[in-house]
């Protein structure tokens, strides 16, 4: 009886649920004439905020925003939500690694909305103060500025810092108790270890990069989904079909776009019980999964009207809905 | 101990064991239904009932305790009547049904008007389905009061 402590929160987000986009609402987007209906029809339904400006970036930013301010208000420990931001932790440190070392400053490529950003992670890396980063970072930080003031090699250091934040999902679900944190790192890993696979196998990439790029998961055998990789994209679907990926290897055969919804969807569906589960932290967690991946499903849509794709090929690219 | 002893602890037994499950009970459906009062208001009036399902518990071991007094004397002013051991035991035995079920049936009701609590936040029409699921559970309250009422006034004060 001691998992009641969210209660009040759960159901909460229980009501917060409804104003969440069903597949008709995104289908209602999609059928907008074009890029300015589209922003229309957002803050029609309450998207952005009084002082937010009619653009796309920033309605959707504020979006995100405001889940963070919701799931803080609830008053619930947060240390529980520090894995879903490890990717925008790792995209930032990657992105200092390279403004540090090439001397090439770019504007708007960091994460603001996690622990450490764009000011804090420039200084740790050109100070190479590391341990200002949290213990699963440092390691990583240290072989990738290095490597890339060695080699030059940009992709070597991506390889590098991916797979350190893999590695520290995976560690993360691991040490967790909280179960929806636990699937949510096999497939975040599970997903990231597929999606290499299938871009080594479209490039012609070698055993070696992938041995340095793929993480450890429960649900794959790394040793065989290398050896599929190397024998091209059949091979890579044939591994998947009988290690119960047969979604994925459908998809793959598809398209390229059916692929990488299949992605995007996989996690959707890991977070889809938690609609059932009215105590624990789960259903806060999969709140927040379902937020960040109905404003992904937006930004889709958006640059689709943006560049005059259509309709149809929205849909191809169109995610599955949590709701 | 003389059995008065032993009536008036099952009395206590009644009214305490199936009032902690009912605060439980409300208390954490209480939780719920402001959880989804703090986004929709105007559903304040169907959390309420959920909230208060599991109440009734408490209020059927207040019912058994006073049965009991009563029976024993200790309600009324007429003053404590002479009560055998073994009637007294008979007392205790008869109200460990409301006290014991009451407390459980009241927590896990509390838990199932959570859950129906959440499906008035996202389909409120489907309310009497909802409110049936934490209603089930009363059943069972409602046999263990059945059982513990007819005990009590079934035992004679002295055997």
């Amino acid at each position: 009886m001691a998992d009641t402590k969210y209660t009040y929160a759960v159901a909460r987000i229980r009501a917060l649920e409804l104003a969440l986009f069903s597949a008709s609402s995104i289908e209602q987007l999609v059928a907008c004439k074009d890029y300015k209906q589209c922003l229309q029809f957002l803050t029609e339904k309450g998207w952005g905020g009084a002082d937010t400006p009619l653009d796309g970036d920033a309605i959707l930013t504020r979006e995100s925003q405001k889940t963070w301010e919701m799931i803080r208000e609830l008053h619930v420990d947060m240390d529980a939500f520090d894995v879903l931001s490890y990717q925008k932790l790792f995209h930032n440190l990657k992105a200092a690694v390279k403004e540090i070392c090439t001397s090439e400053v770019n504007a708007h490529i960091f994460f603001e909305d996690c622990e450490i950003g764009s000011k804090e992670m420039l200084r740790i890396i050109s100070q190479r103060d590391y341990q200002a980063l949290p213990v699963y970072m440092q390691e990583a930080a240290k072989e990738a500025y290095e490597t890339l003031l060695r080699t030059r090699d940009g992709q070597l250091c991506d390889v590098i810092v991916d797979k350190a934040a893999l590695e520290a999902i995976s560690a993360a679900g691991k040490s967790s108790k909280v179960e929806i944190i636990k699937n949510y790192a096999e497939s975040t890993v599970a997903i990231a270890d597929i999606k290499i696979a299938y871009r080594c196998a479209k490039t012609g990439k070698s055993m070696d990069f992938m041995r340095r790029s793929l993480a450890k998961c429960g649900t794959l055998n790394l040793e065989l989904l290398m050896k599929a990789a190397t024998s091209g994209v059949d091979a890579v679907s044939d591994y998947l079909s009988q290690a119960g990926y047969q979604e994925a290897a459908e998809a793959m055969k598809e398209s390229n776009s059916a692929f990488e919804r299949w992605c995007d969807n996989k996690m959707v569906q890991t977070i889809q019980p938690q609609k059932y589960n009215p105590f624990t932290i789960g259903p806060l967690i999969a709140y927040v999964l379902a937020r960040e991946n109905e404003i992904k499903t937006v930004r889709i849509i958006l640059t689709c009207k943006q560049n005059g794709l259509s309709d149809d090929s929205i849909r191809e690219r169109v995610r599955e809905m949590y709701v | 101990m003389s059995g008065i002893v032993w009536a008036l602890l099952g009395a206590a037994l009644a009214a305490i064991l199936a009032g902690c499950g009912s605060a439980y009970g409300v208390g954490v459906a209480g939780q719920a239904a402001s959880g989804v009062v703090t986004e929709d208001p105007s559903k304040f009036g169907k959390v309420l009932i959920m909230q208060l399902l599991p109440g009734t518990q408490g209020i059927y071991g207040l019912l058994i305790a006073f049965i009991a007094l009563s029976k024993i004397g200790l309600m009324g002013g007429g003053g404590a009547a002479e009560v055998s051991m073994a009637s007294g035991l008979s007392i205790f035995a008869a109200c460990l049904p409301i006290a014991i079920v009451g407390l459980i049936s009241a927590m896990h009701q509390g838990r199932t008007s959570v859950a129906a609590i959440g499906i008035i936040a996202k389909k409120p029409d489907q309310f009497g389905k909802a409110m049936l699921f934490p209603a089930m559970v009363e059943t069972y309250a409602i046999l263990a009061l059945l059982i513990s009422f007819l005990a009590i006034n079934a035992i004679p004060l002295t055997m």
